[in-house]
């Protein structure tokens, strides 16, 4: 089944065609990798799947319904959550209010109840309390929930912020550079954990990356975005020996 | 229910008893000069105003300063129902509030689609046209304003301001406050968790508005008098001190300010040209020694007295 079909996407800046004619097909459970060299438009594109952009022409259709031109919020509703290329956590917050937040959504109670503290504030509480317990220790952070997000090392920021976009309880989750800034034995933890979140959540996946160890051994398929426009796509097997793609990434062979 | 009559809501609910009752004995006996009960009533009512400016400026990160004018549109209001139309006390003060509320949604829909300081600027001015508009209503007295029966007493403001700074602190700590925190903390990834940033940036504005026309209502029906000038920008701007001299995000930083504040400018109201190069001083002061406020975004809390780790736990239910 498809979750998820981009057709004929468009976005202009001006006078720039970040993105020109994009089709993206991706069917439920797969693991896609979007890559391409920087200023592609990649995370043009998250930003289109997530209303933070709209889209000059084209439509983005989840689960059979066009969603582009809705707003952020009602786009995450639908069930499309998402992780920044830089971090945007609540870094005031603590950890666990993080993934609170992120669960604001699915809440049972009512701002009355809550200024009047009926019975279903505090089991709406004991809920979210439990639900977000329950997912920090999925990511090994169930220690550091009292912590300041912002003190937190770099690479438990990032897992934070997987951890935030699961809460929201996602069909298709989209990870921009989970890995940047990650030394080797992160991003294996990383990729290990990729894969463990997608079977335990039943999760579509969408990632953006760089670090090609971690493309090739995830995922199931890779799209090549250069200058907007999709150049390749395939197994990870074909990519690598993909010409145009090698082009895009090195440039052009030397007669 | 087992949750209200937690030890710590004991605790606060037996401070909150026992300052009440000490200023009623000074009051019935006579023993509390009347410069103090005025300052008390007025403290009371400037925790309100403090408070409910927190929850827009320090809990949703939005930079208004016209809560003046929601001030005297819920003054305004009170005052007509029981001066003019002989209504009862309650009633006048639901008019208030509820006026104000509304008023709140209505100048908060087209304004919060600014930011910071364009917010600031558009408030600000809302704040002076609802001014303008009373000094030009003759049916409430114009410039010469409107005299009102004085029948708050200590009790009425002192009850008012529990209840009030409690519905806004039950407000902040429910998921409804963590999504205006949140959109304060960083808008864009509030929207990415599913979180109607409009929607909670008006309803955090309404709240407070609500609130500064209960203590608008509160202010009328006690100062005999109210005026159009009494609510200009410099009023906004005493409050909004008040908040920053409490720590922005910070309840009980609010209330201590607004209680600093209010009787700085009691001792000061004998050099009156002199308060506001003080109080300026003080800020200047302030700023540089301890730029956050008094409490940052802290909170005072009594968790010292539960067990550690479970901040959420008991930090619940005032």
């Amino acid at each position: 089944m498809t979750l998820l079909k981009i057709n004929n996407l468009s976005k202009s800046f001006g006078g720039l065609k970040a993105v020109s004619k994009l089709n993206i097909n991706i069917e439920k459970g797969e693991l896609i990798g979007l890559i391409g060299p920087n200023g592609a438009g990649k995370t043009t594109i998250f930003n289109l799947l997530t209303g933070v952009y709209v889209p000059t022409e084209g439509e983005i259709l989840f689960e059979e319904k066009n969603i582009a031109g809705l707003k952020p919020y009602q786009v995450t509703h639908r069930g499309i959550a998402r992780t920044f290329q830089n971090i945007r956590l609540f870094g005031d917050l603590s950890v666990i209010d993080n993934v609170k937040i992120a669960l604001h959504q699915h809440a049972k109670y009512s701002t009355l109840s809550a200024i009047f503290r009926m019975p279903s504030y505090y089991k709406g509480e004991d809920e979210m309390e439990a639900k977000s317990k329950e997912l920090l220790k999925i990511f090994n952070l169930q220690g550091q929930a009292q912590e300041i997000a912002k003190n937190l090392p770099y690479g438990e920021q990032r897992r934070l912020e997987i951890a935030r976009a699961l809460a929201t309880d996602p069909k298709l989750l989209l990870l921009d550079e989970p890995a940047a800034g990650m030394n080797p034995q992160e991003t294996q933890e990383l990729t290990n954990l990729i894969r463990f979140i997608r079977e335990k959540f039943q999760l579509t996946v969408l990632l953006i990356e760089h670090d090609m160890s971690l493309v090739m051994q995830v995922c199931e398929r890779i799209y090549v975005l250069d200058y907007g426009m999709i150049i390749a796509e395939g197994v990870p097997k074909e990519i690598k020996s993909n010409p145009k793609v090698i082009e895009a990434y090195l440039g052009e062979e030397v007669d | 229910m087992k949750h209200w009559f937690q030890t710590k809501n004991m605790i606060v609910l037996f401070g909150v008893v026992l300052i009440y009752g000490i200023v009623q004995l000074l009051n019935l006996n006579d023993i509390m000069p009347p410069f103090f009960q005025l300052n008390l009533i007025l403290a009371c009512v400037y925790i309100i105003m403090a408070a409910s400016l927190n929850l827009i400026n320090g809990i949703t990160g939005q930079f208004s300063i016209g809560h003046a004018g929601f001030m005297s549109i819920g003054a305004y209001t009170s005052a007509i129902v029981t001066a003019k139309l002989g209504g009862p006390l309650y009633l006048a003060l639901i008019a208030g509030a509820l006026s104000a509320g509304i008023a709140g949604v209505l100048i908060g829909l087209p304004t919060l689609r600014l930011k910071g300081d364009y917010l600031a600027i558009a408030t600000l001015g809302l704040g002076e046209i609802v001014r303008v508009i009373f000094m030009n209503i003759d049916y409430v007295g114009g410039a010469s304003g409107l005299s009102v029966p004085s029948t708050i007493n200590w009790t009425w403001a002192f009850s008012l301001m529990v209840i009030s700074v409690i519905a806004i602190h039950n407000f902040t700590t429910s998921t409804h406050g963590r999504a205006c925190i949140s959109i304060r903390e960083n808008e864009i990834a509030a929207e990415a968790m599913g979180i109607n940033s409009t929607k909670y940036k008006v309803l955090a504005f309404a709240i407070g508005s609500m609130f500064a026309g209960l203590a608008g209502g509160i202010y009328a029906n006690y100062m005999y008098l109210i005026h159009p000038l009494t609510f200009n920008f410099l009023k906004s701007f005493d409050i909004l001190v008040m908040v920053v001299l409490g720590g922005l995000g910070s309840l009980t930083g609010s209330i201590i300010g607004a209680i600093v504040m209010t009787f700085t400018s009691a001792l000061l109201s004998g050099l009156s040209e002199w308060r506001l190069v003080i109080t300026a001083v003080l800020m200047v002061v302030l700023m540089i020694f301890r730029p956050i406020g008094i409490m940052g975004t802290k909170e005072f809390s009594l968790n010292f007295l539960g067990k550690k780790g479970e901040r959420n736990d008991s930090s619940q239910n005032k």
